[in-house]
């Protein structure tokens, strides 16, 4: 604890990486040479001294008490000398020097109920925000999403058996604080009705400039109503987008009965054989439906079963829809093509098809 | 504090399947924490509703500090009353997201004795997410993780925590040292970190190759992106014994090459380097063949973002080319004169790449004194509605 005579410190910044990596990772930090699959979850580094990494992956719900945080601790100590990291979508990391142990770890964590997987060409960790948990705008819980997904993905988790890497993300709102863009599949909660205004709340909370520049669209205009200055929203114009209420607490659009679920396939963000792309509109609403969301799982499942059975070897979800086309994967999916498809913000035009290229 | 059980039957529905539970985390929590309990039942009552129940934030934060702390209230406090508060602090991540045991533990006992003992590890950004604290905690929770060597990130209209693939610690195919070249631009700019002066948030992401682990060109608004100028080394051996382990290498890596500057002749590989676009693929398959040249630095991109507000952006091509040892002085100075116009120009809540598209690349590229290059667009302008500048030779005319 701090006493009295501590002095305030700031602006410390993060502790020195180096403090947290293993020896053998000094000793060839910069000369590693290549890399071997072992197992789903478990990949062997090499470096040029000829030492040998070994790494065991596994899933993590992200949502940790320090209670299980103190139990991988205790996992880091037993079979890594203490050392640990986490990765870049919520996997831990074993990091062990002797591979006679990775076994004993794999039962260990299995104990703890930590799947062990998640790499090369399987369903890795799902990115995703902070959904009823604790955000304000959420249209929906990421964290019941992603473990109803998963729950029925697990094996996907656990084997390599996909053509490709397959990136999942959720996000709650169009916000997007998870990289759900460009991700192959995502989940994206939606509102779908115009922000309503407290007027009584609005003057005295909201600068109305402000709120009326938030507004990509220009839907929102300074209104006088009951001698109040507020605003208005042409609700014609409105597309649920929340960037008022982000900036004007006054101007709620949560509505039980009509915000859902929206389904993208396609992005990707890696650099591998084609360019970086943003995500796709597959399925433009979904029902909430907690605590399981069936409709939003049966979906999600649909599409990497015919993803899996369809595309060829290396082909990521939407390298594989460049081939076979977008109505070959909505005849193959299911998937309804709707008006809502059709893109009508700026740009859109782009995205129409200016060809005679078609598929019978 | 409520001392009954909560009942929750939906979210007990989570605890169910293989998959690792949250709401297991959040009973482990509840134990312990009367946060977590009320957090719990809070939740439940979401479920039941199909509606969130935190309100919008208000200005809380740590003394000095204009980010790092994001202020959430309950809006059924007489139900939860020790969520009535539930703040975040967003704590920044060692670079590459290593720890020891012992930090962990010590974070742990931290955020026990001074919040809800919830976390993400880690949150979107890559923080340390302590999920869940009252106002009146703030300080004292700021003063032990100082104490303990932590400080707190980014969140509001500052720079935001940079992160940082594993890098050189575990990756052969890291081009550049992103955990070095992430802690030292976090270290440089803590003042803009800690407090937001900014249009709107600012993202840096340091990525060590084109598989671009950390998102970035997808999630920052600068991202550094490792990558090689001379050839991919390349080892015939090995090649053969991939080969002679069952890889089908005119399949699955010469036919899968986008710009299909490689021959397969049943004994060698021959890659035409000048046609290769550095894409990763067939160093992916054949890691123990195939490596990273040797002349190595970054690209730097620009401008990517999510939809809000003028809709999403992927970072694009400033600088193709930055070798290593320039590349923190590079950023740097380029950061500098970014920021600068971005300051000066870029209007409340608009990110730098929605500015650069208000008011054209080309302006953007003066303001910022860059030459334009021809690797920074896909291809150069189909249209002939040109801005020709008025220059001495149409003033005489």
């Amino acid at each position: 604890m701090a006493t009295e005579a501590t002095k305030r410190l700031t602006d410390i910044g993060p502790p020195h990486y180096e403090k947290f990596l293993p020896p053998i990772i000094k000793r060839n930090y910069g000369k590693w040479l290549y890399h071997e699959r072992l197992a789903p979850g478990v990949m062997c580094h090499v470096a040029e001294s000829g030492e040998k990494l070994y790494t065991v992956r596994a899933g993590s719900p992200r949502l940790l008490s320090v209670h299980t945080i103190r139990k991988i601790a205790d996992l880091a100590d037993k079979y890594c000398n203490g050392y640990v990291r986490f990765t870049s979508r919520n996997n831990i990391e074993f990091l062990l020097e002797d591979p006679s142990k990775i076994e004993d770890l794999k039962k260990d964590l299995q104990a703890l109920g930590f799947p062990v997987g998640g790499t090369n060409n399987a369903i890795s960790n799902v990115v995703h925000t902070q959904g009823w948990v604790h955000c304000h705008s959420a249209a929906t819980d990421a964290s019941g999403l992603v473990k109803s997904v998963m729950d029925a993905l697990y094996e996907r988790f656990t084997h390599e058996d996909l053509p490709a890497k397959l990136r999942l993300a959720v996000a709650c709102c169009l916000n997007m604080c998870g990289a759900v863009h460009c991700s192959d599949i995502a989940i994206l909660g939606v509102h779908r009705r115009p922000p309503r205004i407290l007027h009584d709340l609005l003057p005295k909370v909201c600068e109305i400039p402000t709120v009326v520049a938030s507004c990509p669209t220009g839907a929102i205009r300074a209104r006088t109503v009951d001698g109040k200055q507020t605003v208005e929203v042409i609700e014609q114009q409105c597309m649920y987008c929340g960037n008022c209420y982000t900036v004007c607490p006054a101007m709620p659009l949560n509505n039980p009965q009509t915000d859902g679920v929206s389904i993208w396939v396609g992005g990707k963000v890696s650099n591998a054989r084609s360019k970086p792309r943003f995500s796709k509109l597959a399925i433009p609403y979904l029902p909430n439906n907690p605590p399981r969301w069936p409709e939003v799982v049966e979906a999600v499942v649909k599409i990497v079963d015919v993803y899996a059975k369809h595309a060829r070897k290396y082909e990521r979800m939407g390298e594989w829809i460049d081939r076979i086309g977008w109505p070959r994967f909505f005849e193959l999916t299911g998937i309804p093509f709707t008006r809502y498809h059709i893109d009508d913000f700026k740009h859109a035009g782009l995205t129409y098809n200016r060809s005679t290229h078609l598929k019978f | 504090m409520a001392d009954e059980k909560i009942s929750t039957p939906l979210l007990d529905e989570l605890e169910k399947g293989p998959w690792p539970s949250f709401v297991r985390e959040i009973k482990s929590a509840a134990q312990t924490s009367p946060m977590a309990r009320d957090l719990l039942g809070q939740l439940e009552l979401s479920y039941e509703e199909k509606v969130g129940h935190w309100k919008h934030g208000g200005i809380v934060g740590v003394r000095g500090y204009g980010g790092g702390v994001i202020g959430r209230y309950s809006d059924v406090p007489e139900k939860f009353p020790n969520v009535a508060h539930f703040h975040t602090l967003r704590v920044n991540q060692p670079a590459g997201w290593f720890y020891t045991s012992q930090a962990l533990r010590t974070l742990c006992d931290i955020w026990e004795r001074h919040g809800s003992g919830l976390t993400n590890m880690h949150g979107s950004t890559g923080d340390i997410i302590f999920l869940g604290t009252k106002t009146d905690e703030l300080e004292p929770t700021f003063s032990e993780l100082t104490q303990a060597g932590f400080d707190l990130g980014g969140s509001g209209s500052d720079m935001r925590t940079p992160s940082a693939c594993v890098g050189p610690a575990r990756c052969e195919w890291a081009c550049y040292d992103t955990l070095k070249l992430c802690y030292d631009i976090t270290m440089e700019y803590q003042d803009e970190l800690h407090r937001p002066a900014f249009p709107y948030k600012f993202k840096i992401k340091c990525a060590g190759c084109p598989n671009d682990c950390v998102a970035s060109i997808a999630r920052a608004d600068l991202s550094i992106i490792g990558i090689w100028k001379d050839d991919i080394q390349q080892d015939d051996e090995a090649v053969a014994e991939y080969v002679a382990n069952g890889l089908d290498i005119q399949a699955d890596v010469v036919e899968r090459c986008p710009t299909r500057c490689m021959q397969w002749d049943g004994k060698k590989l021959t890659i035409n380097n000048r046609d290769c676009v550095r894409c990763m693929h067939c160093i992916n398959v054949m890691p123990k063949a195939l490596r990273p040249g040797k002349e190595r630095g970054a690209v730097l991109l620009l401008g990517a973002k999510a939809p809000i507000i003028q809709g999403a952006i992927l970072s694009s091509v400033l600088i193709p080319f930055v070798p290593e040892e320039e590349l923190f002085d590079t950023v740097k100075e380029l950061l500098s004169r970014v920021w600068e116009f971005w300051d000066e120009y870029g209007m409340n809540r608009e990110r730098v790449g929605e500015l650069i598209q208000r008011v054209g690349m080309a302006n953007f590229l003066d303001a910022i004194g860059l030459d334009p290059v021809p690797e920074m667009v896909s291809h150069p302008r189909d249209n002939p509605y040109v801005f020709y500048k008025v220059d001495e030779e149409q003033s005489e005319q």
